[in-house]
């Protein structure tokens, strides 16, 4: 009784997530520019659209460069910080722990507002590499959380096994923690990079009026009115992310990696 | 019929067979321990009395009525868990009333109640305490008077003891055993522990691979063991070969011994003898003969290792009957029939 | 490996990448954004520095203190709304099998990845006249005729549940996957029903856990800043959204500074609160 019951819960939780997915998916397949649903025909030139269109393709390739650099500028930022915190005993250190895990906690206007008057005080307002940088501080929490739980799940006695057979701490950090901490990276990596593909507002309070990004552009056509170009790039997003994250689930422990203790819970 | 009964019951996970068709009476008021290596299918079962897992073949019965489908909530009785699942945010009071509240029990009769279980655990006065305040041992004890607070048909614990320390744990066994018999409820207890099995228990069940081996009282599995594996897993023990050359005679490792017989036609078969009830001699007259390679003097006992062809047997002695050898010297084994148990192989 | 504390400078080294990064590009532009709030705008241009409190003294009107209170409102009942459906649902989810679990994880982390704009345009064309569930009802014959079921408060609160909802399943999944699933047995050999257990037991016993759940996602809530544009009427407008209109439509960077610097003041006071408040709940 109790079991039919979790059923239809989780199926009604399920259709809550999924309906809006439904609808622009069915919206994204209509034969004219209508919105419409459920569809009238059926044409998938909306997706063509995507690339063919010179607008929506820059804005894509936009969308890739950002999300590609600010997330490996992230991971960059994360590992030597989660690193330090694990070799070295340094209470004051964790500061930069608590620096790491603000900006995404805090409400993101208030980090896009900080990153523009910044960038407007300083005389880059509108470069596009700043976006970069304002990404990667905006999405270090996740490589950095998902690396300080990679390095607590380390034994310690393996790095004192290596220096035991002459391996000095570089050496350690190449050969024994490196590998082992390669798979918290590559998610690191990915729940940044889905992550600032999708950010809109400190995109858009950075380098708003000099570069489209996927969601400034949906944006903006949707100040003007309707195509069905927004529905299908919404598809494609989350198809995106529901790729990669299938991926970093196949590859590594998703749910270790999302809290849980150990990989045998089931 | 009074008391539980399992009829064939039996649990699969997919291809994996963890209990399998077991059969078992256990009277009402009696003390069972159910004993084996870890994987045996021991938690299981008691799980599925329990009704946290299901059966997939067979019944359970308690006092006549089938339970096998009846809900746990339903079924009145009182669990100890190896985490013993204390819950953190009730204080030790509130812990054992629960069963109570959740009945719809009225406040000044769980209070009395508690109060008495209180006394009986001797922790009077504790009631109000958090439940993470308390030892080990007093939190056994809660864990315990909780599950007995509804006075339940069936008392079940899931190495309830396996968490103290090894002092503590003894005391423990003692008086559970009290309890149980002062209460005379049906009590099954599960665990690995074959001294904890021996202490308390009026029936010893031993499984291996989702079976019961041997049920019986715990003097006659140790004197009676029904196979090898019973005869090794309970207490330590010498297992030999021995051959039948179908005129009577029998060798063991080899070796003529006399007066030991495997029994009609049979040609080969395991003899079990305890090491307290082996004899060592002179060589020659009839004993086996070997070669003493290790001798372990405890204080309270002296373990003698003999070589016998190549196998290993131990003698154990107390200091008074101290056999005079040393390691390297040849000696004489005696086999008494009436204390060695003839195994089929 | 045993740990110890640095002893020569270039134990450091790994420490200062980092470290640079997060002092001048979050530190300094958090400070720059608290000394712009003090400054006086320019028109056409950005501002010019000062030293003056006019843009704190616009709050002091009943406008502020509406869209204050409005926005404190929403967040609150977006973090009760998500925490009732998620605590059930995580529970359940924690005691399903591993690959079962997967799926909805890889689910749930999808939606939370979507951008406000993404989400807003879905849920507005779900809640839209031509292509919303209306016609299905329509379909269905329970409706004679489809209709826009926005701008409206159902919807802004709709789409920041629906924003928030993956949110709060991955912030009570850690906590509830280590809740030991002995307890609920327990419960129930003591003859609590299923349900019963988990609100004699699991609720109770995840207390705390349930009030940081509250915090989190209520200020996550607080920081939705184009679904109450994008659903809602502009007496629906929150906090951030006047502080994003500002900021870019309206060009006030200095206003929009003093905004945002209070918006974190009254985040981080009504947490100290909670917390505060939790303590004493707990020594008493």
């Amino acid at each position: 009784m109790t079991g039919a019951l979790s059923k239809v819960y989780f199926f009604l939780i399920g259709l809550f997530l999924a309906a809006p997915m439904i609808v622009v998916a069915g919206v994204s397949v209509n034969a004219k520019q209508t919105l419409a649903f459920p569809p009238k025909g059926f044409s998938l030139s909306w997706y063509g659209e995507i690339f063919l269109n010179p607008e929506w393709r820059n804005a894509l390739f936009a969308s890739l460069t950002l999300a590609i650099l600010s997330a490996a500028l992230a991971v960059a930022i994360a590992l030597p910080l989660a690193w330090f915190l694990w070799r070295r005993i340094a209470p004051w250190a964790n500061i930069f722990q608590l620096l790491g895990i603000a900006p995404f906690t805090l409400p993101p206007v208030i980090t896009a507002l900080g990153l523009l008057t910044f960038w407007a005080t300083t005389g880059f307002y509108g470069q596009p590499w700043t976006a970069v940088v304002s990404h990667a501080i905006f999405f270090v929490t996740l490589p950095l959380v998902t690396l300080s739980l990679g390095f607590t799940a380390i034994d310690r006695s393996l790095v004192e096994a290596a220096a035991t057979m002459g391996a000095d701490d570089k050496t350690i950090f190449r050969t024994v923690v490196l590998p082992l901490i390669l798979p918290y990276i590559v998610s690191g990596y990915a729940f940044a990079f889905v992550l600032s593909l999708n950010e809109y507002i400190v995109a858009y309070m950075t380098v708003g009026f000099t570069m489209e990004t996927l969601p400034i552009k949906i944006f903006n056509a949707l100040r003007y009115g309707y195509t069905p170009t927004m529905a299908s790039v919404t598809i494609l997003f989350v198809a995106t992310a529901a790729i990669i994250f299938s991926l970093v689930a196949r590859f590594g422990d998703l749910p270790k990696l999302l809290g849980a203790m150990s990989s045998d819970d089931t | 019929m009074s008391g539980l009964a399992l009829n064939n019951v039996t649990k699969e996970f997919g291809t994996f067979t963890a209990v399998n068709n077991v059969e078992l009476m256990v009277p009402h008021g009696t003390f069972v321990c159910m004993l084996g290596p870890s994987g045996c299918g021991k938690t299981t079962l008691l799980r599925m009395i329990a009704g946290l897992d299901l059966p997939t073949g067979g019944a359970i019965r308690l006092d006549g009525e089938d339970i096998t489908h009846v809900p746990t909530h339903k079924r009145n009785l009182g669990m100890v868990f190896q985490s013993l699942a204390l819950f953190p945010h009730l204080t030790v009071g509130e812990n054992i009333a629960y069963p109570l509240r959740i009945r719809g029990v009225p406040k000044e009769d769980q209070k009395k109640r508690v109060d008495e279980l209180l006394s009986m655990i001797h922790l009077s006065g504790y009631a109000d305490r958090p439940v993470a305040k308390l030892s080990g041992g007093q939190r056994q004890r809660v864990a315990i008077a909780r599950a007995l607070s509804i006075s339940p048909k069936l008392f079940l614990l899931d190495e309830p003891l396996s968490a103290l320390d090894a002092k503590l744990r003894e005391a423990m066994q003692v008086e559970l055993r009290q309890l149980q018999q002062k209460l005379g409820i049906t009590t099954i207890v599960v665990t690995h522990d074959q001294r904890e099995a021996m202490t308390m228990a009026d029936t010893v069940v031993v499984m291996k691979g989702g079976e019961i081996r041997q049920a019986a009282s715990p003097i006659e599995i140790y004197r009676r063991p029904a196979d090898t594996f019973v005869a090794d897993f309970i207490g330590s023990t010498n297992l030999l070969e021995a051959e039948a050359d179908g005129t009577g005679a029998v060798a063991v490792l080899g070796q003529p011994v006399s007066g030991v017989s495997l029994g009609a036609g049979v040609r080969k078969a395991t003899l079990s003898i305890r090491p307290e009830d082996v004899h060592l001699t002179a060589p020659g007259n009839g004993a086996l003969s070997g070669t003493v390679t290790f001798v372990r003097d405890l204080g309270g006992t002296i373990e003698t290792f003999v070589d016998i062809a190549g196998r290993q047997l131990v003698a154990v002695s107390t200091p008074r009957a101290r056999p005079d050898v040393t390691v390297g010297q040849p000696v004489g084994v005696v086999l008494l029939p009436d204390v060695c148990v003839v195994l089929a192989k | 490996m045993r740990r110890e504390a640095p002893q020569k400078l270039s134990d450091y080294g790994p420490l200062f990448f980092p470290a640079t990064m997060l002092i001048v590009f979050f530190v300094v532009p958090f400070a720059t954004m608290i000394a712009v709030s003090f400054f006086q705008r320019q028109q056409g241009g950005f501002y010019v520095p000062a030293f003056q409190f006019a843009n704190y003294e616009r709050f002091l009107s009943l406008f502020f203190a509406n869209v204050l209170g409005f926005s404190l409102m929403l967040a609150v009942t977006v973090a009760i709304c998500c925490v009732v459906l998620a605590v059930p649902f995580t529970y359940l989810l924690t005691r399903m099998r591993r690959k079962v679990q997967i799926v909805w994880l890889v689910a749930l982390l999808s939606v939370l990845s979507l951008s406000e704009v993404i989400i807003g345009f879905a849920w507005s064309t779900l809640f839209s006249r031509t292509a919303g569930i209306t016609n299905l009802l329509v379909m269905a014959g329970i409706m004679s005729e489809a209709k826009a079921l926005l701008p409206s408060f159902g919807a802004v609160l709709t789409g920041m549940v629906y924003q928030a909802f993956p949110y709060t399943v991955l912030v009570l999944y850690p906590a509830l996957v280590r809740l030991d699933p002995t307890l609920t047995e327990a419960a129930r050999t003591l003859g609590a029903s299923p349900i019963k257990a988990f609100f004699t037991v699991v609720v109770p016993a995840l207390r705390n856990t349930i009030t940081a759940t509250l915090i989190m996602v209520f200020i996550f809530a607080l920081g939705s800043y184009l679904l109450p544009q994008l659903l809602g009427r502009p007496q629906h407008w929150t906090l951030s959204v006047l502080i994003t209109d500002q900021a870019i439509y309206q060009s006030n960077m200095p206003f929009a500074a003093a905004m945002a610097v209070f918006l974190v003041l009254v985040t981080l006071g009504l947490v100290a609160l909670t917390v505060l408040a939790g303590r004493k709940g707990e020594a008493a």
